[in-house]
């Protein structure tokens, strides 16, 4: 399976993906961990994909993306953004909204 | 010319801005992946112009990440992107 192939299926078969630098619980750039944070306060479930395991991995998403910066964000399938833009949604609210909109569950007492 | 320099020249020809600030926020980045010895690592933009009328979020940061694509290749490691129309009005 190339790299295409497999960033493909994951944003196709997981509602909400991250493209990050370390782990969810472990987060290795600070932009990456906002991210990481507005996810959890919002508590929504998502897969966490580690760029800096695979250099393969960290190529193929700027490329599939065409965004050449990480974090990247996926909600059912559509690139939502980067650290920048998550930021802005959230504030905004419209991060909350989209995520209803697509059918992904947020936790109620989340502050909006 | 110091990065900077570049960042600022490439972004007032492209888009006009009507207000432009770059912040050098690499010292906050020392000792962390991707800073650089010279200093010009990590950078925040503010900008304002009427470019940016009519496109969405994603839009206006691919208009500047492909006008500054050499530089994020080459040269600098991260760019927080602020970019608002006028209307917009931002802070």
């Amino acid at each position: 399976m190339s790299v295409n192939q497999f960033i493909d299926n994951e944003v196709k078969s997981n509602d909400v993906v991250l493209f990050m630098k370390g782990t969810p619980q472990f987060p290795q750039c600070g932009f990456s961990g906002q991210v990481v944070q507005i996810l959890d306060h919002l508590g929504i479930a998502y897969k966490g994909l580690n760029v800096l395991e695979s250099d393969e991995l960290r190529n193929g998403i700027k490329a599939y993306s065409n965004w050449p910066t990480i974090p990247q964000l996926y909600v059912k399938g559509e690139f939502v953004g980067g650290c920048d833009i998550i930021r802005e949604m959230f504030q905004a609210s419209e991060l909350q909204d989209l995520l209803k909109e697509k059918g992904v569950p947020v936790r109620a007492d989340a502050p909006a | 010319m110091a990065i900077s320099d570049t960042l600022t020249g490439k972004l007032n020809a492209a888009f006009a801005p009507q207000s432009l600030d770059i912040v050098n926020e690499s010292h906050l980045h020392a000792g962390h992946g991707g800073h650089t010895p010279n200093g010009e690592s990590h950078f925040r933009v503010h900008i304002v112009s009427e470019a940016f009328n009519g496109k969405s979020r994603i839009e206006r940061h691919r208009m500047i990440n492909e006008l500054l694509a050499v530089e994020l290749r080459d040269a600098i490691h991260a760019l927080a992107i602020h970019a608002n129309t006028p209307a917009e009005a931002p802070r």
